[in-house]
């Protein structure tokens, strides 16, 4: 009278729609957790899930319970020392009053922080949520970049190497076949005649002769169609496909001048390891470009692009001109998606501005895929902003905007890239 | 005396052929003891899935909730870290009875689990007469697949953030969803479904008219006001499903729902102590008359009276291990004396247990696991000899005083104040707190009065703030929670909407 049931096959994510319940609850404070982590990582350091943490207050089911105080009496194994009437001292803090009480109803498990990890895809999901990868769609519809060969069927003409055997081979026996079977029809008919004429018992030597010179002309003929014919010859075909390319490069230009304090250049950095998470979603292969500047552009590792500390005057052009530079030599924009994202205090050389603006306009603007300035000041807008602001006027994929403490950080990026937004700054 | 037969095979690993020997084996010593029970429907399932199903608190099907990913969460991140081991068996009280054994475990463990959970859990839930009487073994998985659907449709209807925030309010008061004095009624599903939907509309409209046409106190004679309800309410979701003036039906639904599922899980608090005792008594006879027929090896039994001795441990109080009275370990302690007095009585036993000294034990057995609950249970047959050898003392601790006082310990003039604190301290009333629902404002302001009645001066903690709020979501009019102060006048202890000021406005409209 038991039935066994083997439901070890059964799918074991029972808990699965629960998990995402709960991940949907605490959204707002997981979303947090996960802003904090960027701060840790570096700009390409992607590759993984996060721990989360909640606080256990937070995740509090509250109800109803008794708390401490009042009388409580309580019966314990093991008594080695009491008798009736003795009196206890009460531990200090009321805690070893018999653990039995006290942690009756809570959770019991102590106050820690409730950690989880998510994986990297929750933990990329949470972070891009709304967010969607600036002017994709259009350019991989008109500006397919990369071209793969593919195989496509056969054609009669080609060049030597590409001859396909088999199939030529096929079309030379199909051809054969059909250009002598009439003649063979023939043959086989004047081979039974002749045989017949042979058996007979009377002679017919003058026959035999006639069609034994038939039965040659005949043969001469069928040898006569060529064993191989141009005709026949089969060439394998390729055609050309366009797919979109899986590499992306990612300029990050910051101003690295005396007015960019190191508070400054950390929210440019979050703003850079964003950039970097949300074109991983979309590309295979990532270059990143780290460019500075004060009155000259360097290019430099993610280490000194942050933390070298450098002084002078702005002079925002050399760094678009270095841009310009290393695309021309190893990012054909034939070949690679290019982003760039440019961050600094505001300040530069009043005349330098213009010149950016025209730079901007000319060389990289046709080139890259989408191009954003973040200004992070809390002072009014200079010259840079101005300029940049006729540029964002005109174009699509370029983007602009102000960001004033570390908590704009994120709104900010969301803005920049929002969904199916029309850039009307 | 039995005869000895070929003993079944002790290998480590299992297999279905071997589970159905053993199974069968058990079965019939089962039958010999009279043990009573349901069909067993016995599944086999993976540590992952062991862990869904403690996700789910013991529902076999339970309705999409983030606790329950909370809890699963927790779980596989303890399990995962190595903090904690996973049950070796869950046991479901339906009919059949659904017990699920982990793959991991060896020959030996699935045999103890069969023993405990197919033949000790279940015979339990078929017998004990709080099972009987509150649960309906039979129906509820229908009821919880109901539950399940109906939920699920009604997030598709309403979204899952209402749904959500109703259940949320609803598991704040399940403890208070229990009907503890009258007894239900048993309903089949398809009568449970047929009803539902008269229930919905018939429910809205008796709550409107039941608004409407009450009486207007227009004369001026002072004159003691009728309240509603006229006798305290203790059953607070019930109160709210019957009463709650802006629910919309399929909340009430939802209400229902974790009022039945608090409702079904309610005797397993009660008899927790025994339920555990009973199987674990049960395992231990039955695998032991196995051996003594030979059935089972030396190797199988040294493994399983491994297993079975770290589960009925109790540690002692100064003991690190220590949390509290092992439920295990008392209730297989106490299942075992009454077997000893029966069979082997002392004086002592025949002057504290004159009527079951020297009877048949399995029938005082039987009456025992089916007329009691672990309170009655213990305050009944908890033995001087069994106090003696936990070594129990009783611990009086005012908060009034400086000191804790040693109240009663293990000796003769002790005995009955152990064995009556400890009954105590199994008694759910004592545990959980008292609060029942003892005004609605049907013709004023519609708000809603609790009253908070402490055991013993225990406060109430904290939480009851946050209770309340969920509380005032499904009334949806002011909620109050009082408390008799020491002048013997009710003092607001909790509130929502907090503020006085948001009182007056509403008030005013």
């Amino acid at each position: 009278m038991a039935n066994f049931i083997d439901r070890r096959l059964n799918s074991k994510n029972k808990s699965t729609v629960n998990r995402q319940r709960f991940i949907r609850r605490y959204k707002s404070q997981i979303k947090k957790s996960v802003e904090q982590a960027i701060n840790k990582r570096g700009v390409t350091d992607v590759d993984r899930g996060e721990n989360i943490t909640i606080t256990k207050k937070d995740l509090s089911e509250p109800v109803f319970h008794q708390d401490k105080g009042g009388v409580k009496d309580r019966v314990h194994p093991g008594n080695d020392q009491f008798v009736t009437g003795d009196q206890i001292k009460r531990p200090p803090q009321q805690q070893g009053q018999g653990s039995g009480q006290g942690d009756a109803s809570n959770s019991g498990e102590g106050d820690d922080d409730f950690i989880f990890s998510i994986s990297k895809d929750e933990y990329l999901n949470l972070l891009f949520e709304d967010l969607e990868l600036p002017n994709l769609e259009k350019n991989q519809l008109d500006k397919l970049i990369d071209y793969k060969t593919v195989r496509s069927g056969y054609c009669a003409e080609g060049v030597a190497s590409n001859i396909d055997i088999v199939k030529s081979l096929q079309g030379s026996i199909a051809r054969r076949i059909a250009m002598t079977s009439n003649k063979r029809k023939e043959l086989k008919i004047l081979e039974s005649e002749l045989t017949a004429l042979i058996d007979d018992k009377h002679e017919h030597i003058q026959e035999i002769k006639n069609i034994k010179d038939k039965i040659k002309i005949l043969e001469n003929k069928i040898a006569k169609v060529p064993f191989i014919d141009t005709f026949d010859l089969r060439f394998r075909n390729f055609a050309k496909q366009a797919v979109p390319t899986s590499k992306a490069v990612m300029f990050c230009l910051m101003d690295v001048s005396g007015s960019m304090d190191q508070a400054t250049k950390d929210i440019a950095k979050r703003f850079y390891i964003l950039l970097y998470l949300f074109l991983t979603r979309t590309y295979k292969t990532i270059d990143v470009v780290y460019i500075r500047h004060h009155t000259q552009a360097k290019e430099v590792d993610e280490q000194e692009f942050f933390y070298s500390q450098e002084t002078g005057g702005t002079i925002a052009s050399s760094a678009l001109e270095l841009m310009v530079k290393i695309m021309e030599e190893r990012y054909k924009e034939s070949e690679w998606n290019i982003y760039a994202a440019q961050a600094s205090d505001g300040d530069n050389w009043a005349d330098d501005s213009p010149r950016c603006k025209k730079l901007l306009t000319e060389r990289i603007l046709p080139k890259a895929r989408y191009f954003s300035y973040i200004e992070i000041t809390q002072r009014p807008h200079q010259t840079l902003w101005q300029q940049y602001k006729k540029v964002s006027l005109s174009t699509e994929h370029f983007a602009m905007q102000h960001i004033e403490t570390v908590e704009d950080i994120y709104p900010v990026f969301r803005e920049l890239f929002k969904k199916n937004s029309k850039r009307a700054a | 005396m039995m005869e000895k037969r070929e003993p079944l095979s002790d290998q480590c690993d299992w297999n279905f052929d071997l589970l159905n020997q053993y199974q069968t084996e058990i079965d019939r010593v089962a039958k010999h003891y009279r043990l009573d029970t349901y069909t067993n429907q016995i599944e086999v399932i993976t540590a992952e899935q062991m862990m869904d199903a403690y996700a789910s608190v013991g529902m076999p099907i339970g309705y999409n909730h983030w606790t329950f990913g909370k809890k699963f969460i927790q779980t596989e991140q303890n399990y995962k870290r190595g903090q904690m081991g996973l049950a070796y068996e869950i046991v479901i009280n339906s009919d059949p009875c659904i017990s699920y054994l982990m793959e991991e475990n060896s020959m030996s463990m699935q045999a103890l689990v069969m023993a405990h959970a197919c033949y000790g859990h279940n015979s339990f839930f078929k017998s004990n007469y709080l099972f009987k009487s509150w649960t309906d073994a039979s129906s509820i998985i229908d009821y919880l697949l109901f539950a399940k659907n109906y939920i699920s449709e009604c997030e598709q209807k309403f979204g899952i953030s209402e749904v959500e925030s109703c259940l949320d309010a609803c598991h704040a008061l399940m403890n208070h969803g229990v009907d503890r004095y009258k007894r239900p009624q048993k309903i089949s599903l398809e009568e449970e479904l047929k009803r539902q939907k008269d229930r919905e509309e018939y429910l809205q409209s008796q709550v409107n008219t039941l608004w409407r046409t009450l009486p207007k106190n227009n004369d001026g004679l002072e004159h003691k006001k009728p309240t509603f309800p006229s006798e305290p309410q203790e059953n607070i979701l019930y109160f709210i499903e019957k009463n709650a003036p802006l629910l919309k039906p399929w909340q009430r639904e939802i209400v229902r729902i974790v009022r039945k599922v608090s409702q079904y899980f309610y005797p397993q608090k009660q008899t927790q102590v025994m339920n555990e005792g009973w199987a674990c008594f049960w395992h231990y006879t039955i695998l032991n008359h196995l051996y003594d027929e030979g059935l089972v090896t030396d190797n199988f039994m040294l493994e399983f009276l491994h297993n079975h001795t770290n589960v009925v441990a109790q540690p002692d109080y100064n003991s690190p291990h220590y949390s509290g009275i092992n439920p295990y370990a008392l209730g297989f302690n106490m299942f075992i004396d009454i077997r000893r007095i029966c069979e082997h009585p002392t004086e002592e036993d025949k002057l504290w247990f004159p009527e079951i000294a020297g009877s048949n034990w399995l029938d005082t057995l039987h009456f025992a696991m089916e007329n009691f609950k672990d309170e009655s249970f213990i305050s009944q047959y908890l033995s001087p000899k069994l106090m003696r050898d936990f070594k129990l003392f009783y611990l009086h601790d005012d908060d009034q005083e400086s000191f804790i006082e040693v109240a009663a310990i293990h000796n003769e003039s002790g005995y009955k104040k152990v064995r009556s604190a400890l009954s105590e301290q199994y008694n759910l009333s004592n545990i959980e707190v008292n609060i029942q629902v003892i005004n609605a404002e049907v013709d004023g302001d519609r708000s809603l009065t609790l009253k908070y009645t402490p055991h013993q001066n225990v406060p109430l903690a904290g939480s009851k703030n946050e209770v309340i709020k969920h509380l005032y979501s499904l009334w949806q009019f002011d909620v109050r929670l009082v408390q008799d102060n020491e002048q013997g006048e009710e003092e607001i202890i909790a509130r929502c909407p907090e503020k006085e000021c948001d009182l007056e406005t509403k008030k005013a409209s």
